[in-house]
Parts: C-alpha cells; structure tokens; sequence
C-alpha cells in the first residue's frame, strides 16, 4: 500500500530523517515508534506530502508521490492538534471534505449523520468546536477524515493529549475502527504501550534511521539491539564474551558465569565481547535452587509494588547495578518475596537470555 | 461562635477588601478598566451630552435662543444639501475603504504567510505613511495631483496628454485616493493580525481534505481572518466619513463632504447649534453603517 524507499530528509544541518525504507501493506496498523526528535512527524509529513523528501521515494498504491501535492493524495491525516476548523461547527467539520465534492446535500448530511453515530457522538452536530472535550475532538478529527474513504489514513500521537483512562478507551474503539474500515493506518507514537496494543507491525525509529521492524512480540522477544530492546519495555543488561568457537551458544556472562544462551541469528566468533539481555519476566525468585535450573544468589535491595506484581531488585555478586526482577505479588503470599535485605536465588531459564551486539 | 459570624454583615476588616477582590474576578476587572472608564465616560459622554443639548438651541441674531426644539433637524429634512453631503461622505469613505482595505488585505497576506525574515520592517515600511503629519501627507498629495504636479508633468512629458488634467486635483476622485493613501496602515495591521494568528495545520488539515490553495483561501484563511476586515473597516471608515482636512485641501467645489459643513458652521457660519445637530445626524448614520457592517460579517461568517 505505502512503498517508502530510501527516503531522507534533511533540514539545513539537521538530518530529521536518515535513509527509511518500509514496506506497508493494506489493511495494516503500522506505527513509528520512537523517542522525541526521532524523525517520525517527519516522516509521516513526507507520506502525507507536507514536507518534500530530501532524497528517496514514496509510492501509494503503486504511485509515485513526488510530484502530487498533499490535496490531491488518497490519504487523510489526524494532527496532533486535531486542527478542528474554529468557525465551523462539528458538522461542517466532518462535512469539510464532502462539501467540495458535489455530493447532494441530504446525501451528506445522512453520511455526516452515520459519521456522528460512529464516533459516538449523536446531536452534537450543531456544537461549535470550542465546546468540544479533548477527547471529543480527537474523535471529530477522526470522522472527519474517515469520511472521505481515504486509502491511508496517517494519525500523528492522536492520543497524546488525552488522560489514561480516556486513551486506553480511544486505542480500544481506534483499533475496532480499524479492523471493520479495513483501512490502513499509520500511527505516530512514542508510546511502546499504545504502538504495542494497536499495531500488526512497529517500526522503531532512532535518530532519524528505522532500526527494526517487527510485530510486537518480535520486537520484544528478538529486540535487535540495545537501543530496541531498552525502548520495548524494561531489560537487565549484562556485558558477556562468547565462549567457545561461538555456535555452542555458551557465553561467560558478568554476574551470571559460564551459561547457555540463546545466541540469535547473528554469527558470533568466539570471544567476541557481547551483551546479555534478559527481561524481568524471564528470570525468576527462590528462596533454595532446586539443583536443575541455573540459579545465581543475592539478595532483595528494593521492591516495586505494581499491584498485581511486583519489580524485585536483588543485588548480585560480580555486578554493579541490582538486577530487576518479575515476580507476582498478591495478598498473603508476598510475606517473603517482599521482605528487602532478604538473601534469594536468581533464576532463569537458557532461552531467556538474548545476545545482542555490544556496540 | 464569635460575634462577627453571627452578625448579618461581617465587619470589614483589614485585607477583606483585597480577600474580595481575590475571590471575585469580575471586580478585580472593574478596578482595573476604573481610570480608563472613568476618562472615557467623562470625555465621550460629556461632550456627547452637550452636543446633543446644543443641537436643540436655536440662533435668532447672534444670540444663541435656549428653549428647546427639534427645529434644526426640521431644517435639514427641508434642504437637500444635508443629504446630498451626507451621502457623498458615506460614498466617499466607503470606496476608500473598501479600497484600502482591498489593496491592505494582500499586503498582510504577503507579510504573515510569505515573508518569514525581518517582518518587523516590512511592517514598518507598509505604515510608513503614518510617520509624517497627516497635513504634510495631504499636502504631498497636492504636490503629485496638482496642475504642474508630478503625475501632469509626467503625464505631459511622456505624451499621453497634451496639456496637463486639473481634474487630477479637486475632485471626488482625489479626495478619496488621498483618504485610501492616508490610513491605509489603520487598515493593514489589523488585518496582518488576524492573519498572523491564523494556526497553519488549519491549512493543513483543509489540503489534507482535499481542498487546493485556492479553496484553502476561500474556505479557512479568509473566513479566520474577517474579524481583521471588519476591524479594518471600522477603524478606518468612522474617522474618514467625518474627516473635513482631506476634502478642505483636495476636494475643490465638489469634493466637498459633511465635515466641511460642519467645520463651517462652527467656524465662518457660526451657528453652533445647526453644527451640533448636522453632528448627531453624522453620528447616528454611521452608527447605523457599523451596525450594517456588522451584520453583513455575521451573514459572511455563516457561509
Ligand atoms: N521544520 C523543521 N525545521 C528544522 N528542523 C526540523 C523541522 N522539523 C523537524 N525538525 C527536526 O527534525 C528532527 C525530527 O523531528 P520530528 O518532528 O520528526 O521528531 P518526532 O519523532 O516527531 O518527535 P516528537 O515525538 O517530539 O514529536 C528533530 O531534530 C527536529 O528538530
Ligand atoms: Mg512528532
């Protein structure tokens, strides 16, 4: 659907957006996920066709979009800002792009009509855009571009200015949206919470370039480097150096010592100095190692109590920061595992542990 | 409980009055507008009244009668003169208006979406007019329209007339160019200020919906930017229909307008009373023209 080949973008010195290559199929969630200033408003200001691209290619639905001017694109977008037009009402806001198109009148006002049904906002028709929530005018921005029909529709943080509680409910009718419209969509982020729970794919961005492109779970699991992996959630890094000739996948790890890992699909020669990543979620807290698992001692400086679990930080041998930890935390059964200054067993098991380059 | 709770009006004490206004927005804004408010009310209802009192004397001699009359009103209904000037000055400051305006408008436009350096001093440039003497900028005028002007001399000396046009000077015509010249920075800046304010990604959002620039113009700039032309308009309409310096020193016989008349029966006519009511006439009509302006934006704004 969306074809971005080797597309740049520089502003005088600043190098907003660095040789991007991306592949977006129809009926996709895709988002850019990325720190501030990593280039994603850019890049999708190019797809939009806002800014011109500095070097590179953008096709929609096999064209090339150089030349066609942002009027004339099949796509909408969602500002940030919404943009909801102050001296129009909430109808002829909604209606802005139909009213061009010669269209009966009653045949826009029904769709104009369907449109408000959509976005659950039924009567609110007539209400002027400065009476309108946070909230309700992200959704008029929404219906006002979904009822063109776009191709593409991009949305640029369209939550960003909205509370938790409204957000999470925004993702939940965004996503349902998306997959009745059969539309595809690409979504500004830099929230790895709301890119993860709305997204077929995520392209994470940094400094302009896109370092991986996966879905979710694969950016999770498999992240391709410290940048990635520290960005997807929380990560316990350990420096490592590989062992043997390197396809054993055994690798002597700080803090942890000689063990299996879970090499990826890089090749690796032996000693090459590497790091070691493993999520709270993969290790785990006993009080005494049962002999068959690996299994490392320290001891609880710290407790994050999240609720339902708990981020335990155990202090251990042979390393400087304390490791994080996942441990479920309910009523009755943390008496233990709360308890700081507590001596515990670390452990894991060998496919845990990622190995990514060291950088 | 103490004393002061249960008496129905609590005592003032020290610091209450500032607790008051602390609490109450709308008073601590009163406090604020009370010096200007107050110069105002003195400056604009006191001459108004007397104005108004005095279009009800009447002349007999050189004395000035003090019973009470709508005789003077009476007077103008009678004599077509009044109407005819009244309807010259209306006609007069609304072409120039509405030419300043036209011309000013893609001015402000050029400045607020075109010129991104140094707007500063292209806004300075465009009020450059307004850093002489409204008398001196009249007097350049004459200088360029008169009968050996610069506009006959090169006129004459390029061919395109024989003998130079003295209908340059002294006409309608003049007077209105000379107004349209005169406060045309009136006209600019508010004009350059609702268009400065204006938020792009509203333009943004209208390509995005498929419009092009030309309806982007029609659709979003210039509905967002009418409260600066009908802002425009006021400012530079109200002083230009009454105004009697322009007409004075370029109008000639038939460029004279209503502020002239007025100017005379105040000076050489002395009959204040006659000038006071022709006055409150001036007032009322163009209050009724704000009023019409006013409306016709509200109607605009809806489409
Ligand atoms: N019009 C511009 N002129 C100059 N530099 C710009 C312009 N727009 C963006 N940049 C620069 O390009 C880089 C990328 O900006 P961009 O807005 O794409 O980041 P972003 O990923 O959207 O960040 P955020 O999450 O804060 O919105 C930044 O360093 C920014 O300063
Ligand atoms: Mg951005």
């Amino acid at each position: 659907m969306i074809t971005i080949r080797n597309v740049s973008k520089a502003f005088g010195r600043v190098q907003a957006v660095q040789d991007v290559s991306l592949e977006i199929a129809r009926g996709e969630f895709f988002s850019l996920l990325g720190a501030s200033g990593s280039g994603k408003t850019t890049l999708l200001r190019m797809i939009a066709g806002f800014e011109g691209v500095s070097a590179g290619q953008i096709f929609i639905d096999g064209q090339e979009m150089q030349d066609t001017p942002p009027h004339r694109r099949p796509i909408n977008m969602v500002f940030q800002s919404y943009a909801i037009f102050p001296h129009l009402n909430v109808r002829d806001n909604i209606a802005y792009g139909l009213r061009r198109l010669g269209m009966p009148r009653a045949e826009q006002d029904r769709q104009v009509e369907e449109m408000l049904e959509l976005i659950a906002l039924p009567g609110y028709g007539a209400r002027k855009a400065s009476q309108l929530s946070g909230g309700q005018m992200q959704r008029v921005a929404l219906a006002r571009a979904l009822i063109l029909k776009p191709k593409v529709l991009l949305l640029d943080e369209p939550l960003g200015a909205l509370d938790k509680q409204l957000r999470e409910q925004m993702q939940l009718e965004l996503r349902g949206l998306q997959r009745r419209l059969g539309i595809t969509f690409v979504l500004v982020t830099h929230d790895q919470e709301e890119a993860f729970t709305l997204s077929d794919r995520v392209a994470v961005m940094a400094q302009g370039a896109v370092v991986q492109v996966d879905s979710p779970a694969g950016l999770y699991d498999r992240p391709r480097n410290r940048q990635v992996a520290a960005f997807v959630g929380n990560m316990n890094f350990f420096e490592a150096r590989m062992a043997g000739d390197g396809r054993t996948g055994m690798a002597e790890i700080a803090g942890l010592g000689m063990q299996a890992v879970n090499s990826g699909s890089a090749r690796r020669s032996e000693g090459e100095r590497v790091v070691a990543a493993i999520r709270p979620e993969g290790l785990g807290i006993v009080i005494a190692p049962d002999g068959q698992a690996p299994a490392v001692a320290g001891r609880i400086v710290a407790r994050q109590y999240l609720g339902g679990r708990q981020i335990l930080h155990v202090a251990i041998e042979g390393r400087d920061a304390p490791v994080a930890v996942a441990a479920p935390a309910r009523p009755g059964e943390d008496d233990w595992a709360g308890a700081e200054g507590q001596a515990v067993w670390l452990t894991w098991r060998p496919q845990a542990i990622s190995i990514l380059d060291a950088e | 409980m103490t004393l002061a709770a249960n008496s129905p009006v609590p005592p003032v004490r020290p610091g209450a009055v500032l607790r008051f206004l602390h609490r109450n927005e709308a008073w601590r804004g009163y406090l604020l507008i009370l010096p200007a408010l107050g110069l105002m009310l003195v400056a604009i209802l006191f001459p108004l009244g007397s104005t108004l009192m005095m279009s009800t004397w009447s002349l007999s001699g050189y004395e000035i009668a003090r019973t009470p009359s709508l005789d003077n009103y009476a007077a103008m209904l009678g004599h077509p003169m009044y109407g005819v000037l009244i309807g010259r000055s209306l006609e007069v400051a609304l072409v120039a208006t509405a030419v300043t305006v036209a011309l000013c408008y893609p001015m402000a436009y050029y400045v607020a979406f075109h010129v991104h350096r140094h707007k500063a001093l292209w806004l300075m440039l465009m009020t450059l007019p307004f850093w002489t003497s409204y008398l001196l900028r009249v007097f350049a005028w004459k200088v360029v329209l008169g009968y050996e002007g610069v506009l006959n001399t090169a006129l004459v000396g390029l061919g395109v007339v024989e003998t130079p046009v003295a209908a340059l000077l002294y006409s309608q015509t003049a007077v209105t160019v000379v107004l349209a010249h005169s406060w045309a920075a009136f006209a600019v800046l508010p004009i350059y200020v609702s268009l400065e304010k204006i938020d792009r990604t509203y333009l943004e959002a209208a390509a995005d919906l498929g419009d092009g620039p030309w309806r982007r113009f029609w659709r979003i700039t210039f509905p967002l930017s009418l409260p600066g032309v009908v802002a425009a308009f006021f400012l530079m309409f109200v002083p230009t229909v009454g105004d009697y310096i322009t007409p004075a020193m370029v109008g000639g016989p038939d460029g004279m307008m209503v502020g002239n008349l007025i100017q005379a029966m105040f000076g050489p006519m002395n009959n204040w009373p006659a000038g006071a009511a022709l006055s409150v006439v001036l007032m009322v009509t163009i209050a009724l023209a704000g009023l019409a302006f006013l409306i016709v934006g509200r109607l605009v704004r809806r489409v």
